[in-house]
């Protein structure tokens, strides 16, 4: 499956550079060890970056081609962030005919992201799911492990408001 | 001094169900009743009965609580541990007989297992070095560099009769064989713990439990054919095992029991961990080498095998983390006692990770041979809700069906190749009546689909247009002539896939047309899917007689099909139907069936 792409600009802070460095320092003697270096990486920015894939390249001296094709090949690797607050709306038929549609159009709109995508400050990120088997209660959409469902595109105003103002 | 020890399962199952708050509880609760220097928690690894977790054993006793709650926590400790009064009502009620406890082997999910690869899985803190060399840890490292020569190792395991248990069950011995002789600069040992088969956690397991006798059996294995380094490639999803791995690995270097000339006797052998990253396909020997060495987990072709060419170009012999399990132990007791259980060609016993619709789930270690009804009947405990057995998947993606005709088939490698099934790594997943066959062909198709590599065009395309004629069919547009095409593509796959996956992809399918193709044949003539699974091939009917009126349906039903005034029969629109069942969950007089 073709992995999406953030388009979100690369915010990483001198910091986590400093680690990443320090990461690849200690492998980068040894090329068979790079699909470390790239689990350390995502592990410090949370994903991988082109800018990131491109450090770890010059750093490994391997090509560009090679760290983005591992980062395509393998499921754990993911090219576009997550955010705090993972919302997932459920897509099975039941809540796609009630309407959620509708409802992840609201969240696409409200936060200005698309799907599998995240926000700039990192808050939230969008997907869509196959079906949760809470055909009772549809639509239905998870916020991390919290469950909401019976939402019309008006509830979700206030369940990211509940979120956005949380720490 | 102890004069009682706690032990809590700490696998991943019984972590899911909170034993770790468990084992908090219990340690503070003692603490509190000051028995602190009396009663010793121990977290072990997994004992295997998943389905009752958290579950935890105290001795010298050996009661066995399960599906303990933390609320249960100061009762056990006031009751059973300071006064000795034990809870009865917290015990697994198998062990219970009448006023009578039973010990835990004599229940019915226990009492025909042999555990040579499970032996220390919950009896010892996987943590604790010593705890493995109390239960003679690395005597059979030490027994193999101080009496044997590296072709005496390879001719006892040869003798034993072992098998790879990760899926092919090719002589381990052999591989050692064909692996020795090979001159190179550098050979290497790697364990496969790359578990991928939706279903089977017998590999984790191990690590989780047992994790110095993966690090002692690579040791072996490495001082048999002359390697000095070892991998172990596990999936980065099983956490604790990796992390538990990593300690006995730490702590048998420490012990002068990995590293440079190991217990005096000259030979030298380290190991590291490589995380994989989420790929199926690297599950197979070759793409884990490609992994291992920093690459896309494609497969290469064979030959030149590993045993020549194997991981960064150097003779290899890569095992499974089960295989291995079972090494230490054959050395100590012999080839003749290995091979005096199981049957004439597969020797030993196999684990079994038992899921699906039957009762314990979990992790059972019977000898070769043992009958499917005597795993799924007695050791099973049964099918719930007294529905009728159907068949068991074994092999997971790669492998197919034993119907229940041939319930009473002997199960090792050999007789389940004889009828189209694989023993795989040893997922047994158990279907009843309820079970749709055609759509269980379905659900393996679309994860090889998914993982499939790419590399080949067999796999790559095949796959897909295979799956692609199983939804057409479920989806009721099928014709006679798509189970033909269906069967065609399924033997032309199998013959030019590059690897093993793709190479069994197909079994799913070739496995369900052969036992259960009036299945097949009911979904395109009669358009109906005998199990009532095929949502596209049912639909919910209210019986007007059992029918009181409530409007329970009707309310709960998410897209406005079901109408009817209130204490009038209801009926449901097919037409505006979308098959979630709600309705038939929601009605209280039973007046809803899918037909």
């Amino acid at each position: 499956m073709q992995k999406k792409i953030s388009k979100i600009p690369f915010k990483g802070t001198a910091e986590q550079e400093q680690k990443l460095k320090g990461v690849i320092d200690k492998y980068c003697d040894d090329q068979s060890r790079l699909m470390m270096v790239m689990q350390e990486a995502q592990d410090i920015y949370g994903y991988l970056p082109f800018e990131v894939q491109q450090m770890i390249a010059d750093g490994m001296n391997v090509p560009l081609e090679k760290v983005y094709g591992i980062a395509t090949f393998y499921s754990q690797f993911s090219l576009s962030p997550k955010g705090d607050y993972d919302i997932s709306v459920c897509m099975g038929t039941a809540c796609y005919v009630k309407g959620a549609g509708e409802i992840f159009e609201r969240i696409s709109q409200k936060l200005g992201i698309g799907a599998d995508e995240c926000t700039e400050d990192g808050k939230f990120s969008i997907t869509s799911c196959r079906c949760i088997g809470a055909c009772g209660l549809a639509p239905v959409m998870t916020v991390n492990e919290d469950v909401y469902g019976r939402l019309t595109p008006d509830d979700v105003d206030d369940i990211l408001a509940k979120y956005a103002n949380k720490a | 001094m102890v004069r009682s020890h706690v032990l809590v399962c700490g696998g991943t199952g019984c972590t899911s169900s909170n034993s770790l708050k468990i084992i908090e509880a219990l340690e503070k609760e003692i603490n509190k009743q000051g028995l602190t220097d009396e009663v010793q928690v121990v977290q072990t690894g997994c004992f295997g009965l998943c389905a009752l977790g958290p579950v935890m054993i105290v001795y010298p006793e050996g009661c066995f609580y399960s599906m303990v709650k933390v609320e249960d926590i100061p009762e056990i400790v006031s009751e059973h541990l300071l006064k000795g009064r034990i809870v009865t009502r917290l015990l697994y009620d198998e062990t219970v007989d009448k006023d009578e406890i039973k010990s835990l082997n004599e229940t019915d999910f226990y009492k025909k297992q042999v555990r040579v690869a499970l032996r220390n899985c919950g009896v010892i803190d996987p943590e604790s070095i010593e705890e493995y060399i109390a239960y003679d840890g690395y005597m059979a490292l030490a027994k193999c560099l101080t009496e044997y020569t590296p072709e005496q190792v390879i001719k006892i395991v040869t003798d034993s009769g072992l098998r790879g248990r990760g899926g092919g069950g090719f002589p381990t011995g052999r591989k050692w064989a064909l692996t020795a002789p090979n001159k190179a600069p550098q050979k290497y040992v790697v364990c496969n713990a790359d578990e991928g088969d939706p279903g089977a956690f017998m590999d984790r397991s191990v690590l989780e439990g047992d994790p110095h006798a993966i690090v002692e059996s690579m040791a072996i294995a490495g001082y048999a054919i002359g390697a000095t380094k070892g991998f172990v490639y596990v999936r980065a999803e099983y956490p604790i095992a990796v992390k538990r791995l990593q300690i006995a690995i730490d702590k048998a270097r420490d012990h002068g029991l990995l590293g440079k000339n190991i217990l005096g006797s000259g030979f030298d052998f380290d190991m590291e961990i490589r995380l994989g990253a989420g790929a199926f396909v690297c599950g197979e020997e070759t793409a884990l080498m490609t992994s291992i060495e920093g690459n896309r987990g494609e497969p290469r072709p064979r030959p030149p095998y590993p045993a020549v060419k194997g991981l960064f170009g150097m003779p290899t012999v890569e095992n499974n983390v089960e295989t291995l399990a079972n090494i230490p132990q054959i050395i100590l007791r012999g080839a003749e006692w290995f091979s005096s259980m199981g049957t004439e060609k597969s020797k030993g016993t196999k684990v079994f990770a038992l899921g699906g619709k039957i009762k314990h789930t979990g992790l059972v270690e019977i000898p070769m041979g043992t009958t499917l009804r005597e795993i799924v009947e007695e050791i099973g405990g049964g099918i719930p809700g007294g529905k009728k057995f159907k068949a068991a998947q074994t092999g997971g993606p790669s492998g197919g069906c034993i119907p229940a005709e041939l319930i009473d088939t002997e199960i090792d490698y050999d007789n389940l190749i004889k009828i189209g099934c694989m023993m795989g790594s040893g997922g047994l997943i158990v279907m009843d009546e309820d079970t749709c066959m055609v759509d269980i062909a379905k659900f393996f198709l679309e994860f090889t689909v998914d993982e499939s590599c790419g590399k080949c065009t067999p796999c790559r395309v095949g796959t897909k247009r295979l799956l692609e004629k199983l939804e057409k069919i479920t989806s009721g547009n099928g014709t006679m002539h798509d189970i033909d095409e269906l069967e065609e593509l399924c033997y032309f796959i199998k013959e030019n896939s590059l690897c093993g996956l793709g190479q069994t992809a197909p079994n799913p399918v070739l496995s369900t047309l052969r036992f259960f193709r009036d299945e097949y044949i009911a979904h395109v003539k009669d358009k109906k899917c005998p199990a009532g699974v095929c949502k596209s091939l049912l639909s919910y009917v209210i019986i007007a007689d059992k029918c009181k009126g409530c409007t329970a349906c009707a309310r709960v039903c998410p897209v406005g099909a079901i109408s009817g005034s209130v204490k009038q029969p209801h009926i449901i629109d097919d037409s505006k139907c979308i098959k979630c069942g709600a309705c038939m969950e929601k009605c209280k007089f039973g007046a809803i069936v899918k037909q």
